[in-house]
């Protein structure tokens, strides 16, 4: 910030960064500037021309203030500072005309759009327009595009702002769409009407600033006025994207990101935003009890007396699930241990110490990837396990980063060094001559659950954990489930990991529908859905899904975040901790927390840093002992990432995207 | 009139040899490398002396031009990009240059180059010339045969690269031009940064049109007190004039600038079909520059000064000459259809303003519009000005702004009359 600038704004002298534009600038005056192509983290296109000012002592026309840095204008000839000027007659005549050229071939059906309400173009034009029209020609329409089952299209209602085109050429990585044509016949496409493949394309909708691009799972369900909206955390990814949920009634009828710039900046993956329909079906809306080898519907009473007597006298286990929040991962734990059991949430089988969070939540934040000079991947395929984060070191990567991994060889949309696959290629980058050279660059390395969840994980870790101390780079886990990073907090681990833990006479389940529980145990299984984890078992206690209830979750940089509630969950299904908190005192072991804040105080106080929200806690932990690496690739088992979790196996539109991407990579490329 | 001697491009009719050997008779080519050896300095300070203001049409004076290039590479290479893609309506001057005088722009090319720092030039030739492109590159093939081109010549070393553009207009627009060399979608950039600090392939570039490049080589020659002494002031040196349209014998000529209208049409033109009387506009310079009624025809003065002082623009100096036998309105709606379909569709004004221009012209030509509508297309034309990335809005606003300005009335009447039936007696009465 050495190069500030004083510039006047409508009489009113700020001191900016001589970089900013002129619209930064007037935002950081509180003034307002109408605009439709330009966004914050976007490439400037400045083609809308709805952003013009009037500067003083330069061309005798508006410029466009999207465009023009600061430190281009021309200071006054006694070295004032420039002036520019937004509520001038010259400035409102220019954005009355460009309103009005916008509007001339705008279809305005905006009571059949779904964008009406929250239209950018609905909204200036009652700012800045005019009250009647001239036009008396007939307007334009295009042709529209299918863009596959997300993004609905409108295009004749497009104003050729082009923040389409430039989010899925430069966010997403994925050259889909552009412009063709010119003039009043240029229309925005997709290449080779293909449908859009881009795990991130539905922030094309935010981005749209008209109804030419929609939601088309949303499509004509509701007005944005009439929906009550939340805001809360994404837990279909380790991530833990800031989102904002819309509810009608008691249905949640769409999923829109929050800005969070340490976080998911401002976008969303298609898997979290469009997961909501996965919230309407396969719910367990009441209690059931095994009789006979089939499940029975029961009153909440019977089933806590049926636990009760299949748990009297026998060992006890916990497994956390996936989508677990803070809150119900302690109160399993807080009833299991006074049962005398264990709990364990590493499912997948990575086995981090639960007492060294150095080693599970690493020592780099997200944020830290987008100022990185060198990105190493070990094990980790970011673009199907958290899309957003991919878009964060694609970024990176733009800004001039070099990516390196080791693992996996798809396609990440960025160029990437690819070392090798195993154990060979990070003992490479762990022998590496001069590691010095790197201690004055921002070095992170990513590790993945392809590296950590197998036998020889520990060791593997240890090793990144020795090139990460010889380089000075950040270490980074990426943990594909919301709740690993915080039931690790709440040491929810067994010696011996799941198998040891699946050993108990009596297990309950809080959500697991990852991995099968072999014929045994008596399964309490509680949770949202009736997934994998419900066919096993024997008493199903009916959750929460985590829209309905509040609760703390960790994301894989080690960040708590509250995620609130939305909505109610259906039938009898209760909040997760009240569940357990209820069949504490049936078990005869009343847990010590009558309300939610009591069970967080009772939290806080195991755990302080839970209490935190949203700040990263600088992790310390003594490294791991080295131990055997075996060859094996460093390659997670193929999942499918829109069906990583019961939500999402529920939802018809995840099934619908799974299904196109299977059959996108069935089909032969042209070269073979 | 111009004395044979002091034309600069000596075969622009294509009469005489135009190899390199023809070239070097007429005394192109002559101890280039003594030019180069005066210094960078010394070819800004002559170009800036000599007047010589860019012949595309904005008339930026060149020399001043040339000298916003870095002095020191920063280890950007400079590059010299010509502007070859001449597709104006009735424009077409350039295209003699490039088939009958192409060592001109070559050699120009290089002293120009060198005088920015350059190593290399790209010259960006319109789509449609095919045997212009043939002509030029077997020219350029000419040159680095001869050592005139080529990493030694005149110890200095230069690379000219003829590229073919795909025939849009908008590609004429420096900055669209700069992306279509780059092989991207010819839409014009964003100024600033402006070309001479982030140019071709975000290296300084400057960017001139064919002309101005062409003449510098005999600036350079003869000085540029020689050529400054053409002209009014501010308007100097001598310039390739086209005339079409109705006049007897079109044609394309080398003038000394501020030559009368009159004279220029009447001895180089073979004067007005039917005779001077016979005139009713003349469009100066381009299709974007707005009409002048034959009124003031008369005492016009064919230089950047003297267009202006009429509301036009000297533009490029290729004149579209107008008879009373025409529809002015209609050849107006011509214009204005032009710019529609050449609009490139990047930014909003002209995008949509092009289009509903065109759209209330068609009615205009029909008479088929309320005379409110005659303001209404004015303030659009306004609307569109001054608003839009490139010029281009500019070019499709002043013909309309033009036609209003002179033949307001004979929209009027046209309109009257669709109204009753009936053409109104000033009709009648021509």
């Amino acid at each position: 910030m050495s190069d500030l600038k004083k510039i006047s704004i409508d009489g009113e002298v700020i001191e900016v960064d001589g970089a900013m534009t002129i619209l930064q600038a007037c935002e950081a005056a509180g003034v307002e500037v109408p605009r439709f192509c330009y966004h914050e983290r976007l490439s400037i296109a400045g083609n809308c021309r709805m952003c013009l000012v009037e500067v003083k002592g330069g061309p005798p026309k508006p410029a466009a203030s999207c465009a023009m840095q600061v430190r281009d204008l021309r200071p006054g000839p006694e070295g004032q500072p420039p002036e520019v000027f937004t509520n001038t007659p010259m400035v409102k005549k220019a954005r009355e005309g460009v309103m009005e050229f916008l509007l001339i071939n705008h279809p305005l059906d905006c009571p059949i759009c779904d964008q009406g309400g929250e239209c950018d173009l609905q909204d200036q034009a009652m700012a800045y327009g005019v009250d009647f029209s001239r036009y008396r020609e007939p307007k334009r329409a295009a042709v529209d595009m299918d863009l596959g089952p997300l993004v609905g299209t409108c295009m004749t209602r497009c104003i050729s702002c082009t923040r389409c085109v430039r989010f899925i050429t430069e966010v997403a990585g994925v050259p889909e769409m552009g412009q063709t044509g010119r003039g009043e016949d240029s229309e925005i496409t997709n290449y080779l009407a293909q449908t859009l493949t881009s795990e991130l394309q539905g922030n094309i909708v935010d981005l749209c600033p008209v109804g030419a691009l929609t939601s088309k799972p949303y499509a004509f369900t509701a007005r944005p006025w009439e929906l009550k909206k939340t805001e809360t955390i994404d837990v279909m990814d380790g991530l833990g994207s800031n989102i904002r949920v819309d509810v009608r009634g008691r249905e949640v009828m769409r999923i829109l990101p929050r800005n969070h710039d340490g976080v998911n900046e401002e976008w969303l993956a298609d898997r979290s935003r469009f997961v909501w329909d996965g919230l309407r079906r396969q719910r367990l809306d009441k209690p059931y009890i095994r009789r006979d080898g089939k499940l029975a519907p029961a009153t909440w009473t019977e089933a806590f007396e049926a636990i009760a007597a299949a748990a009297k006298g026998k060992t006890v286990s916990g497994l956390v699930g996936d989508l677990a929040s803070t809150e119900s991962a302690f109160a399993l734990k807080s009833l299991v241990e006074s049962l005398g059991g264990v709990v364990e949430s590493r499912l997948n089988g990575a086995m981090l110490p639960a007492d060294n969070r150095a080693a599970y939540a690493g020592t780099a934040t997200i944020e830290d990837l987008e100022t990185a000079d060198r990105i190493l991947l070990v094990g980790v395929d970011p673009r199907s396990e958290a899309p957003v984060l991919n878009a964060r070191i694609r970024k990176a990567w733009l800004n001039g980063a070099t990516v390196g991994r080791i693992g996996a060889r798809n396609d990440l949309t960025y160029d990437v060094h690819h070392a090798g696959e195993g154990k060979a290629a990070l003992k490479d980058v762990l022998e590496m001559k001069n590691p010095e050279e790197n201690h004055d660059l921002n070095t992170v390395v990513v590790v993945g659950q392809g590296a950590l969840a197998r036998a020889d994980g520990l060791s593997i870790l240890a090793m990144v954990q020795e090139i990460c101390a010889r380089t000075q780079s950040g270490l980074l886990i990426l943990h594909t489930a919301a709740s690993r990073v915080g039931a690790l907090d709440l040491g929810c681990v067994a010696e011996g990991g799941v198998p040891e833990a699946l050993k108990a006479d009596v297990v309950f389940n809080l959500g697991a529908d990852e991995g099968d529980i072999p014929a045994g145990p008596f399964v309490v299984y509680q949770g949202s859905h009736g997934d994998r984890g419900a066919h096993r078992a024997d008493v199903i206690l009916p959750g929460a899904a985590w829209t309905e209830e509040s609760g703390i979750f960790v994301n894989t940089e080690g960040r708590p975040q509250m995620a609130n509630r939305c909505g109610f969950p259906p039938g009898d299904a209760r909040e997760n901790w009240a569940i357990l908190r209820a069949l504490s005192a049936t078990l005869g072991q009343t847990l010590p927390f009558d309300s939610l804040s009591a069970l967080r105080a009772k939290m806080f106080e195991a755990v302080p840093h839970l209490g935190q929200i949203d700040e990263v806690p600088v992790n310390e932990g003594p490294a791991l002992p080295a131990g055997d690496i075996d060859d094996a690739a460093f390659i997670a088992p193929v999942v499918d990432h829109y069906l990583t979790n019961p939500i999402q196996r529920a939802s018809t539109v995840m099934a619908e995207l799974s299904r196109l991407k299977a059959d996108r990579e069935a089909q032969p490329m042209a070269a073979e | 009139m111009l004395r044979d001697e002091d034309r600069i491009f000596q075969n622009i009719y294509g009469m005489k040899d135009r190899t390199l050997k023809g070239a070097q008779a007429r005394g192109l080519w002559d101890d280039t490398a003594g030019l180069l050896a005066r210094g960078r300095d010394w070819i800004i300070d002559e170009m800036k002396k000599s007047g010589l203001r860019g012949r595309g049409g904005a008339g930026f004076p060149t020399g001043l031009k040339w000298s916003f290039m870095p002095k020191e590479s920063d280890g950007r290479p400079h590059y010299l990009v010509v502007n070859a893609d001449e597709s104006e309506p009735a424009t077409c001057k350039d295209r003699e240059i490039m088939r009958h005088d192409p060592h001109t722009l070559i050699e120009g090319c290089v002293v120009a180059g060198f005088a920015m720092g350059a190593h290399a030039a790209y010259i960006y030739i319109r789509g449609e010339f095919i045997r212009e492109r043939e002509a030029l590159q077997s020219a350029i093939d000419e040159c680095y045969d001869a050592g005139l081109l080529g990493p030694d010549a005149h110890g200095w070393g230069f690379d000219v690269y003829l590229h073919h553009g795909a025939g849009a207009y908008i590609c004429g627009e420096e900055t669209a031009l700069l992306e279509s060399l780059e092989g991207k979608k010819g839409m014009p950039r964003l100024k600033p940064p402006f070309p001479a600090n982030t140019g071709l392939y975000g290296c300084p570039t400057t960017v001139n049109n064919v002309e101005s490049i062409a003449v510098a080589p005999t600036i350079l020659r003869r000085g540029g007190e020689w050529f400054a002494g053409f002209g009014r002031n501010n308007n100097a040196g001598t310039k390739l004039f086209g005339l079409t349209g109705h006049i007897n014998t079109p044609c394309v000529v080398e003038e000394a600038m501020s030559i009368p209208m009159r004279e220029l049409i009447e001895k180089h033109g073979g004067g007005v079909r039917g005779g001077w009387k016979n005139l009713k506009a003349v469009i100066p310079g381009g299709a974007s520059c707005p009409i002048i009624p034959a009124s003031q025809c008369e005492d016009a003065i064919m230089d950047y000064d003297g267009m202006r002082e009429l509301k036009s623009s000297f533009g490029t100096a290729c004149a579209i000459v107008i008879d009373q036998q025409t529809d002015v309105i209609k050849a107006v709606w011509r214009l204005a259809k032009f710019f529609k379909h050449e609009s490139c569709g990047q930014c909003t004004p002209c995008r949509e303003g092009t289009g509903w221009m065109m759209r209330v012209m068609d009615r205009l030509v029909t008479g088929d519009a309320e005379i409110e509508e005659i303001d209404m297309l004015l303030d659009v034309t306004k609307q569109v000005e001054g608003h839009t990335i490139c010029a281009l809005g500019d070019a499709a606003a002043w013909p309309i702004q033009g036609l209003i300005r002179h033949y307001r009335g004979e929209i009027e009447d046209r309109i009257k009359a669709k109204k009753t039936g009936r053409i109104s007696a000033a009709v009648a009465a021509e």
